[in-house]
């Protein structure tokens, strides 16, 4: 069974296919890990690390690059392993995450990782750093873009909505967030927890270029990154990504829906062994 | 406000004396110069293009507005939103800009304090924040009463604190923020502001504590305007004959401790800490404490705000009522000494 539609982007399937094994590899590691999110967000950084966003390997920091910022800190283990399928961290270190004295800690950092652009881990922060990302650039003249990810449980900050504003605001164009929207947070589905819909219409009126995907269906994902580069308005650019907790993974995608789902420790072979039977 | 406006209008009564909007920390006939962070940071910014200011709607109140109007292509408007301010101040430091960051000390310490420790102190961002209405310097009650921010910053890693005392120390201490690289938490005082360290032999240095006179009897290791205090208090004293000595501890952390150990480990003094901060977790604890580390033991005793959330009121008042003005001070140390 595919759960990943692939399309036309045959080679992003591959890519997104490795950057879910690559975060099963390191859920082995520690035998736990939030595998969900990163199964579930794995196309969407596929696609932003191999199709929208500019960026040298071999030099994390050159000033030409699309900066990437990851808010949900604990999404790190699916950032590492699009770091890792990019060239940006040696796949041998994948072997260390959330180890003693690691480079790959649990919930990512700025200032352990190369490619990791900012601390998260307190939910909420992210786009208000982008903002100001977005006004440094715009000083500068750079064309450079901000990419940043939050999770949908992260729309109950206040912070969040500050920032939306602000950016809208400020003209941010050169802005692209994508909110994961898996309907699930720590106490539950992420709906019931705090009503946050209609997003889309939310976030208009706020003044943002909005679009809304189904985030593990690689050419919908693929032409909405396209639009949001293409659009001319002076707008900041939302992809509500709708996703799949587990996507990629049968068992995992159909096991009761959790925060931090649970993996015994012989499932972490069966679930590479799903991921490998479902790839195309 | 009804019957004090109408009392200005009609001039049948005098202008009330003790009214909350008393606000400035400047003695009648005290000598202050306006807005002096504003002037140093417009002056500095022609030399440090990367300079930017941001605030959260409070440029006019924190004399951030002589920088936008000397830089308006410069000045950046957050709203009333702290969160935003601190985190877009860090992406702004992360592309190479210098922001200068201002709002309410109340503002920045209590609803902004996991940005400033994120964003911008665990990611050692060189970013400058000055907050106005540190301690009691605000009769609006414990909303604006900044009593515990240099508690809560002192406790912040990577995070440099400094509580000048008058015009002449926000001047030098703007540039030599400026000349740090990194996170910077100042506490500003704005408006007309009391101009006292140009009659001494002082200039500001980070993270340098600096004796402004000796003194025989007493010790005040103090910082922000209590320095000022301080120095009026050893001047009152002077006609009773009780020598005091200030050391004016500007930069909070890090702490100047070698010339604190020095000055309070000459025998004889009473070493009295004060400051403009509740007594639990600011100057007063840290001094207490480094002097206990280092089996330096004098008579020791703490001038500060009490652990309680503070009246509103004229500021005079409550300066009074909880013993930090001039009067209050001098008759608490006399009170020691007997």
């Amino acid at each position: 069974m595919t759960t990943t539609a692939i399309g036309h982007n045959t080679h992003l399937a591959e890519r997104a296919y490795r950057i879910r094994r690559n975060a099963l590899l390191m859920g082995e590691v520690q035998g736990q890990g939030y595998i969900g999110q990163a199964l579930d967000i794995a196309d969407v950084l596929a696609v932003s690390y191999f199709h929208a966003m500019r960026f040298r390997p071999a030099e994390p920091e050159w000033e030409g690059r699309d900066r990437f910022m990851l808010s949900n800190g604990h999404y790190a283990i699916a950032l590492y392993a699009a770091l890792i399928e990019a060239g940006i961290i040696p796949q041998e270190e994948l072997e260390t995450y959330g180890s003693d004295d690691s480079r790959l800690p649990m919930s990512g950092m700025a200032s352990y990782t190369p490619g990791m652009e900012m601390s998260g881990g307190s939910l909420g922060l992210g786009l208000s750093l982008a903002v100001g990302r977005c006004l440094g650039l715009k000083r500068k003249g750079s064309d450079s873009r901000v990419y940043t990810l939050f999770s949908d449980g992260e729309l109950d900050e206040g912070s969040v909505w500050e920032a939306i504003m602000s950016a809208a605001h400020w003209k941010l164009d050169n802005l692209i967030a994508m909110v994961d929207v898996n309907n699930q947070q720590a106490d539950g589905p992420s709906t019931q927890v705090m009503a946050f819909e209609p997003l889309v219409e939310k976030l208009e009126a706020f003044g943002w270029h909005v679009q809304r995907v189904n985030g593990n269906d690689l050419d919908a994902v693929v032409a909405a990154f396209d639009a949001a580069k293409a659009c001319t308005e002076p707008k900041p650019r939302m992809i509500v990504c709708d996703t799949r907790m587990g996507c990629g993974v049968p068992f995992l995608e159909a096991r009761e829906k959790n925060h931090f789902i649970r993996v015994d420790a012989h499932e972490w072979r069966l679930a590479l062994d799903a991921l490998d039977a479902g790839r195309t | 406000m009804k019957s004090a406006t109408t009392a200005l209008k009609t001039g049948d009564k005098p202008r009330l004396k003790t009214s909350a909007m008393i606000a400035s920390i400047a003695g009648e006939g005290q000598r202050t110069k306006p807005a002096p962070f504003g002037h140093a940071l417009v002056e500095l910014a022609h030399t440090r293009p990367e300079i930017v200011g941001m605030t959260a709607d409070l440029a006019k109140y924190t004399d951030l507005h002589i920088f936008a109007q000397a830089f308006p292509d410069r000045f950046y408007q957050m709203g009333m939103a702290e969160q935003l301010l601190m985190g877009a101040a860090s992406g702004m430091a992360q592309e190479g800009m210098m922001p200068f960051v201002t709002t309410y000390a109340v503002f920045a310490s209590r609803r902004a304090y996991d940005f400033i420790h994120q964003a911008i102190a665990e990611e050692n961002r060189n970013v400058k924040i000055a907050c106005a209405l540190p301690g009691l310097t605000s009769g609006y009650g414990p909303s604006h009463q900044a009593a515990e921010d240099l508690a809560l910053f002192r406790a912040m890693p990577n995070l440099t604190v400094i509580d000048p005392c008058d015009a002449l120390d926000i001047e030098q201490a703007v540039p030599a923020m400026a000349a740090h690289n990194g996170p910077v938490y100042m506490r500003l005082l704005r408006g007309q502001v009391p101009l006292v360290l140009d009659e001494y032999d002082y200039t500001f240095e980070l993270g340098k504590a600096k004796l402004l006179r000796d003194g025989a009897d007493v010790l005040v290791i103090s910082s922000g305007i209590m320095t000022m205090r301080a120095l009026e208090v050893a001047t009152l004293l002077a006609a009773d004959r009780v020598d005091v000595g200030v050391l004016h501890v500007p930069t909070i952390k890090p702490l100047d401790t070698a010339t604190i150990l020095r000055e309070a480990g000459r025998s004889g003094r009473l070493v009295v800490v004060a400051e403009n901060h509740t007594v639990i977790g600011g100057l007063g604890e840290a001094v207490g404490a480094a002097l206990l580390r280092a089996g330096v033991t004098p008579p020791f005793r703490q001038i500060g705000l009490p652990d309680e959330f503070l009246d509103a009121g004229a500021l005079p008042t409550l300066h009074d009522r909880y013993g930090i003005s001039a009067n209050a001070m001098a008759a608490t140390l006399k009170g020691w000494l007997r």
